[in-house]
């Protein structure tokens, strides 16, 4: 039988809980620990045990993105991932990306080319982008569009983001005219 | 990490691209929503909400719930009937306005499906939303009042109680206000010679769908309760709870803190913000409350929702000679805070840009078992400005004549502003001349008619077609006056503080409260031009009551144009505070005192002081001239003498697959003309949304509701949030006609792309395919119901999702609604 996600049941047993299960991984390169819920996400595992409130919640059905962090270096929709599949995994979040207080170039491009209004979407879209980038990183305005399909945004109709990402990828930064 | 390409300093910075200050935060995830907030103690709450539209709620049994793990309590209408009171309606539009009771926890009868029945509260949310399963609700379904056409006709009732589902009747004609001819002679003589064209538009539910979901804590544990609330609206939202809950302004402290998107969907006081007031205090804990987006979709407000009846005359030349409008307008089960309002809005609009002679309005609001709608971007203007746009370019069709010459035809033209119009409303400034040549350049008008020759004439089985917007909207909300004479409950000024602090850095506090425009990036650069002093100098605070201690918030593209001036107004009082202490100093007459630049000079000398010196020698007051008082700071609070025209045109060409009904966007251009700009990388900004907001109406958003009543559209699954690659980049451009009602010069622009964008769309789907006999397609253009109009087209139908012929209003004999029951059978949509 193939493994496609860690072994939740035996680790419970081995556990000997049923309500709560022994986790370790890597979070913005900080080691943890932890006894969770084997119903809780790897986004409420962030937010209300880590403080990690720089990934959000905006949807209930893994449509917007807003949660998208780095498991093992790609992203995910931590709404869409257990935090128990987590374990042994390094996650990586919009608060671990800036290194000695340097912006990811991302980062950097999504503030030059005004990537966000609100900023709610922003993290995930941050995060999405650099996967993205990390497998095309020459990407066309079509293969940044339909790379970041999977997280809405409201208030930019898109355009700087596509911009940005472009930019971090090194392209000339659009030539539109700006008003 | 605030490397930029900015220039240097000493340009100025109104005009500047400047990047924002806000963003450092939000790239790096140390935003401040309201989700994030943890307070000691605090409790965690969820609604256990109707799955019916309307139904008497016969118990509720909460024992289960009561007894789960971590429960602290479980309360119904019935527990919190004395102290809920009734959610506030801030803008009655007429004296006699049927306006149901609205209790934000219902208590015995719901009215919509996803009103609030019991709340439980749990030591966490996960533990709540447990608990809410197990509250077991007994429900005896009531007829429920769903359909627009039909509840206007009091078919089914929304609230049996009030006998009917006939909010208010509102109406303009601009005979009887003396603005203009009479309507229905204009009609007559069209009729005998002339060009009638006579519509019927739908403008569908849509829902603001802002990215944050709505959230609220509040905490009563210390001197004053402290609610954070992602909302607009917080000055508002504190005197309406102060109000209804009967507690002093001064003990309640609303906090805006970061806030994820509004877009009108966060201006309103919302049951979830009542009941965790009610919930903090009777329990004397804090208390959290975060909905699911399947709770925002469902119970948050919506927006437009109208049928629209047009009908438009002219000459045989094209020349218009007036417009009927006869309004149905959905207010869901209750009239929200300034949700009856949203169609008066829209009256002063559909004339737009034209200056035809006569005009009716007429709108009847209905109420529905539907979550109640409100604004939403643009606000009733979206609403007119399709309505017209689209009559436009159905009479050039009738004329065959290409529709910028109608318009060219019909428009005021840029020697004839200042114009009052036929809706009593006076434009300012405007060029609509200026903008639509820049547009048709930009576009490449004339190659792609051509084009579009080619492939009909072909037969090529997908076609092209041009859509053309030209728009105006009534912006900067507004003349506190006017807002008065029209009953809405606030006035329209805003107020600001601008500090100098001892170090020469400067606070600015404003009353408009943001949520991703930049407030903080575009007040700065005001402030700093007009004192002189380094854009980083300057910190803009604001969505805290206690902090921003008055205001009137965010909505309406208010905040520029009205929040904009009065910090002018506060900066230019500190320099004339400043002027007679630096004269002091300097020795010099105040007569003799010049400011530029930051600083306080001596005409004809070299003498001088920089306003920092002034600053510091405030704060220590040690040498003051007699009656000056210490420090240097002063408020202002304007009130606008006019509102702001914006105005642009757009011009869109959409692909449609004549076989499948596919339609896609080829081009998009926009020259939008909002007077001076303050910073062109924000503008830009909120005018690519705003497209992408009208644009989404045009072709993908619907609130659809099944035939009980339960809302379909509840996810993003079923809610069509267009994505990145539903979308094309926009071609932006503006011309600038400085607005003459503020010093900026400015106008407002958040809602422009959302108005224009939308007839834009839709005029170009039509256009591709009207030579197959398509003259409507109703909203959102669907592959599949472009493929119907079609495919109908031949059979004598152009759409069959339009509404039938038959009258449905009461016309200029407005009362009688009641023959709208003859229209029962329509399709509205639902379901497809």
């Amino acid at each position: 039988m193939t493994h496609v996600t860690p072994d939740v049941p035996s680790r419970a047993s081995e556990q000997g809980s049923r309500h709560h299960m022994k986790i370790e991984l890597t979070v913005d390169g900080a080691k943890v620990s932890d006894d969770v819920e084997p119903r809780m996400l790897l986004v409420q595992y962030l937010r209300e045990k880590l403080g990690k409130t720089g990934t959000v919640i905006g949807c209930d059905t893994s449509n917007c993105g807003a949660c998208t962090v780095h498991l093992d270096g790609t992203s995910v929709k931590s709404c869409n991932v257990l935090a128990v599949q987590a374990d042994g995994g390094e996650v990586t979040t919009i608060e671990g990306l800036a290194q000695g207080g340097e912006l990811h170039p991302v980062q950097q491009a999504f503030h030059e080319c005004h990537a966000l209004q609100c900023g709610f979407c922003t993290p995930g879209m941050i995060m999405q982008s650099i996967d993205l980038l990390n497998d095309n990183p020459a990407p066309t305005e079509q293969e940044v569009r339909e790379g970041i399909e999977g997280n809405l945004c409201r208030c930019t109709g898109y355009q700087n983001i596509v911009k940005a990402v472009q930019r971090a990828a090194g392209a000339p930064s659009g030539e539109g005219v700006t008003l | 990490m605030t490397a930029t390409q900015d220039a240097p300093a000493t340009q100025p910075e109104i005009g500047r691209e400047r990047r924002r200050k806000e963003d450092q935060r939000l790239i790096t995830g140390r935003t401040r929503w309201t989700d994030n907030i943890v307070l000691p103690g605090m409790l965690h709450m969820a609604m256990v909400r109707s799955p019916f539209a309307h139904a008497r709620i016969t118990s509720i049994d909460t024992s289960a719930a009561k007894a789960s793990r971590n429960v602290v309590t479980v309360i119904t209408g019935a527990d919190v009937a004395e102290e809920q009171g009734a959610l506030p309606n801030a803008w009655p539009i007429t004296p006699d306005q049927v306006t149901p009771a609205h209790p934000p926890v219902a208590v015995d009868r719901v009215t919509f499906a996803g009103e609030i029945v019991a709340v439980v509260v749990a030591r966490t949310a996960a533990e709540a939303r447990d608990a809410a399963e197990l509250v077991d609700v007994e429900y005896d379904e009531l007829p429920a009042a769903l359909d627009l056409k039909a509840a206007a006709a009091d078919e089914v009732l929304a609230h049996p109680d009030l006998g009917t589902n006939k909010s208010a009747l509102w109406v303009f004609d601009s005979a009887q206000a003396g603005t203009g001819g009479d309507v229905e002679e204009a009609i007559a003589k069209a009729r005998d010679g002339g060009v009638v064209i006579e519509r019927e538009y739908r403008q569908q539910r849509l829902i603001p769908a802002f990215m944050e979901p709505r959230s609220v804590v509040v905490d009563p544990t210390g001197e004053q309760i402290t609610m954070w609330s992602a909302t607009q609206i917080p000055h508002i939202l504190r005197f309406l709870l102060a109000a209804v809950l009967g507690v002093s302004e001064s003990k309640i402290r609303v906090i805006a803190p970061d806030v994820g998107g509004g877009f009108g969907g966060k201006l309103q006081t919302t049951p979830e913000e009542f009941i965790s007031m009610v919930i903090a205090r009777r329990l004397g804990k804090p208390v959290k409350y975060t909905e699911t987006r399947s709770e925002s979709l469902m119970a948050a407000h919506h927006g437009r929702d109208q049928w629209q009846k047009l009908t438009l005359a002219a000459e045989a030349d094209g020349t218009v000679t007036g417009l009927k409008v006869e309004l149905l307008a959905d207010l869901g089960s209750y009239v929200s805070l300034v949700g009856g309002g949203v169609p008066v809005l829209g009256a002063f609009m559909f004339n737009a840009i034209y200056k035809f002679p006569a005009y009716h309005f007429a709108c009847q609001t209905v109420l529905t078992n539907k979550v109640w709608t409100d604004a939403y971007r643009g606000a009733g203007r979206p609403e007119a400005t399709y309505a017209i746009e689209r009559l436009m370019s159905e009479l050039a069709a009738e004329l065959g004549v290409d529709p910028l010459e109608i318009r060219e035809k019909n428009w005021i033209t840029h020697e004839e502003f200042p114009f009052t119009t036929v809706a009593g409303l006076e434009y300012d400034s405007g060029n609509y001349e200026a903008a639509t040549a820049k547009a048709k350049e930009m576009f490449g008008y004339d190659e792609l008619r051509a084009e579009q020759l080619r492939r009909r004439e072909a037969g090529d089985p997908v076609q092209l077609g041009i859509g053309i917007s030209t728009f105006t909207e009534m912006c900067g909300l507004a003349p506190s006056r006017v807002l008065g004479s029209l009953d809405y409950g606030a006035g329209g000024w805003e107020h600001a503080s601008v500090r100098m602090l001892p170090t020469g850095k400067v606070e600015v506090i404003t009353g408009a409260s943001a949520h991703g425009q930049g407030h903080e990036t575009a007040f700065s650069q005001i402030v700093a031009d007009r004192l002189g002093v380094p854009f980083e100098d300057v910190e803009v605070l604001h969505g805290d009551t206690q902090i921003a201690h008055k205001g009137l918030d965010t909505y309406g593209s208010r905040s520029l144009v009205v929040g904009g001036e009065a910090l002018v107004k506060a900066a230019d009082k500190v320099i004339e505070k400043a002027k007679p202490i630096a004269a002091h100093l300097l020795e010099a007459s105040v007569d003799d005192i010049e400011f530029s630049a930051g600083r306080f000079g001596v005409r004809g000398t070299d003498q001088g002081l920089g306003i920092a010196e002034i600053a510091l020698a405030t704060f220590a007051a040690h040498n003051l001239p007699d009656g000056v008082e210490p420090s240097l700071d002063s408020d202002a609070t304007y009130d606008p003498v006019n509102f702001n025209y914006p105005h642009g045109t757009h011009l869109c060409a959409m692909e449609v697959d004549t076989e499948t009904g596919q339609v896609s966007m080829r081009k998009y251009v926009c020259v939008d003309d909002i007077g001076n700009v303050i910073n062109p990388l924000i503008v830009a900004g909120q005018v690519h949304g705003g497209l992408a907001q009208g644009i989404a109406q045009a072709l993908f958003e619907e609130a659809v509701h099944d035939e009980s009543g339960t809302l379909v559209s509840a996810s993003f699954v079923d809610y069509l949030v267009p994505t990145a690659a539903d979308l094309i980049s926009f071609e932006v451009d503006h011309t600038t006609t400085p607005s003459l009602t503020n010093t900026l010069g400015t106008k407002g622009v958040g809602e422009a792309g959302t108005i224009a964008s939308t007839p834009a769309v839709v005029n170009a789907v039509v256009d591709a395919v009207r030579h197959l006999g398509v003259t409507d397609i109703q909203m959102p253009c669907t592959p599949e119901r472009v493929w119907r109009a079609v495919n109908g087209a031949g059979r004598g139908g152009s759409d069959p999702t339009t509404g039938d012929a038959a009258p449905h209003f009461g016309g200029a004999e407005a009362n009688q609604h009641s023959d709208a029951a003859d229209t029962a059978d329509r399709t509205d949509g639902a379901g497809q």
